[in-house]
């Protein structure tokens, strides 16, 4: 700054001196003009010069500590953070070390990913060895191979048509289920649907929770255990829990009756009819129909269930 | 004679296309009869797709149901199965409806032409299905396509013989 000159109305001119080498860039990197221009259009400049001399003398901008936010070794030039450009760095830096704390966070994790990703590989290979060399291998060592692949979590890798997977957790299971599920089946005419039968179970038991896996597994041994209770799978995938002694023939043949006392029914009456969930009233409509007891009328109203008169 | 609907055609299911095989063919078995023996009450000889959607036979207002266009499709395809229907176009929009087959209707133009002893006789086209001699008979007012066809038929049969004269065509019983 080398002097000051007032134009015309109240004009503040500052001159500048060509920048030093070591200094951090500002707004603009380049001007074709060496001076900066204040215009005061009704006044003020006055109070605003004094201020700027104060300013200028005091220079108490060079005497503000600056922070350094990483202490990695010192930048060529860097001496102080200032204005926009400061603030601007700042929020680059955190955003940097943020980057870094996560990575170093996920690294543990890649190394289980990988860790276990070869587990799974050696499995496999075992289960494949298993399979090709049957005979070699005895029963019981095959039997305590897959246990332990249970415990760790993978799922009969050599056949998945078996009932469940042998294990006496899930023999266990399936003869608490038995006992379990008597009253309740009873009171819901029979049938429940699995996913019921999973909030049921689960509401019940509070801690130690069954995986649907589990519980789907147990099912499967509901027949091989002779208890009074069977998975059924319809077609339409949904499945259910059963009271061995029901019939399915009565309940076709009492929903024909139903239908044919109220002339036509939905699915959502059936169910209040009954007193059955809506999955279940209508997987009891369709198989009727699929058994030429009742067919279909499909408008706009919705689906609804006739006697088959055809 | 206004004509009679059967049972079904009151039934809200009819107009849903069965899922069940065996429900589905006694169904559409119902929709080929009713669809022929309306077209036989109109004397209706072709439909067009698009407006035998509207028309009563697939739309019945007082229920509320209509069949949908695959299902009339579905109808159109077992007809032309039996026989009973030809496709005009290769968009299958135009079909010609033979609530009688043209074997079916020789076989009763034949029939009159023996009882009133014309054999050997020749016709023409217009005498047969237009002259006041058929006024009476149900082939009277029969359109020129099925005619011809029904003579063709007969013709396979060695039972008349189509002759192509001056002003048209013409055919000889034998």
């Amino acid at each position: 700054l080398t002097y000051i000159t007032f134009f015309e109305f109240a004009k503040i001119v500052i001159h500048l001196h060509p920048a030093p080498e070591n200094k951090e860039p500002g707004p603009y990197q380049h001007s074709k003009y060496s001076y900066i221009e204040l215009s005061f259009k009704e006044h003020g400049q006055i109070e605003f010069y004094r201020r700027l001399t104060e300013e200028m003398t005091q220079k108490r901008w060079e005497n503000t500590p600056v922070s350094q936010p990483i202490p990695t070794g010192p930048k060529a030039g860097r001496t102080r953070a200032v204005g926009i450009v400061g603030i601007e760095r700042k929020l680059e830096e955190k955003r940097k070390e943020t980057d870094k704390n996560i990575s170093e966070a996920f690294e543990d994790l890649s190394k289980l990913m990988e860790k276990a990703k070869e587990m799974v590989e050696l499995s496999k290979s075992i289960a494949n060895k298993i399979k090709d060399k049957q005979g070699d291998i005895t029963e019981d060592e095959t039997i305590r191979f897959k246990s332990y692949l249970l415990s760790m979590g993978i799922a009969n890798p050599v056949t998945r048509e078996t009932h469940g997977s042998g294990t006496q957790y899930h023999i266990q299971l399936a003869k608490q289920l038995g006992d379990m599920l008597q009253a309740p089946l009873e009171e819901r005419g029979g049938m429940m649907a699995l996913t019921e039968v999973y909030c049921l179970v689960n509401r019940a038991r509070g801690m130690e929770l069954l995986s649907p896996e589990d519980l789907v597994n147990a099912c499967k041994m509901f027949e091989s255990l002779k208890l009074p209770l069977r998975l059924r799978v319809f077609d339409s995938g949904v499945m259910v829990v059963q009271l061995q002694s029901h019939s399915e023939e009565e309940m076709i043949a009492s929903a024909l009756d139903n239908v044919s006392d109220k002339g036509s029914l939905t699915a959502e009456e059936f169910a209040k009819l009954l007193g059955l969930s809506v999955l279940l009233a209508k997987e009891r409509l369709l198989l009727a129909e699929k058994m030429g007891h009742l067919c279909r009328d499909d408008s706009v109203e919705g689906l609804r269930f006739y006697p088959n008169l055809f | 004679m206004s004509f009679e609907w059967p049972w079904q055609y009151n039934f809200p299911p009819f107009f849903t296309l069965q899922p069940n095989v065996d429900t589905r063919q006694k169904q559409l078995a119902a929709w080929c009869s009713l669809v022929l023996s309306y077209c036989r009450h109109q004397k209706l000889y072709t439909l067009d797709v698009l407006e035998a959607q509207e028309s009563p036979v697939f739309n019945n207002k007082k229920i509320e149901r209509k069949l949908s266009v695959e299902a009339i499709q579905v109808v159109f395809e077992e007809l032309r199965k039996k026989g009973n229907l030809e496709w005009l176009d290769k968009n299958k929009s135009r079909c010609l409806i033979m609530w009688r087959r043209p074997e079916e209707w020789g076989k009763l133009i034949y029939q009159w032409v023996s009882k009133n002893g014309m054999v050997n006789s020749v016709f023409t086209l217009y005498e047969l299905a237009n002259g006041d001699d058929t006024e009476k008979e149900e082939f009277h007012g029969l359109e020129d396509w099925m005619l011809l066809r029904s003579l063709q038929a007969l013709q396979a049969e060695g039972k008349a013989e189509i002759i192509t004269m001056d002003d048209g065509k013409g055919v000889k019983f034998f």
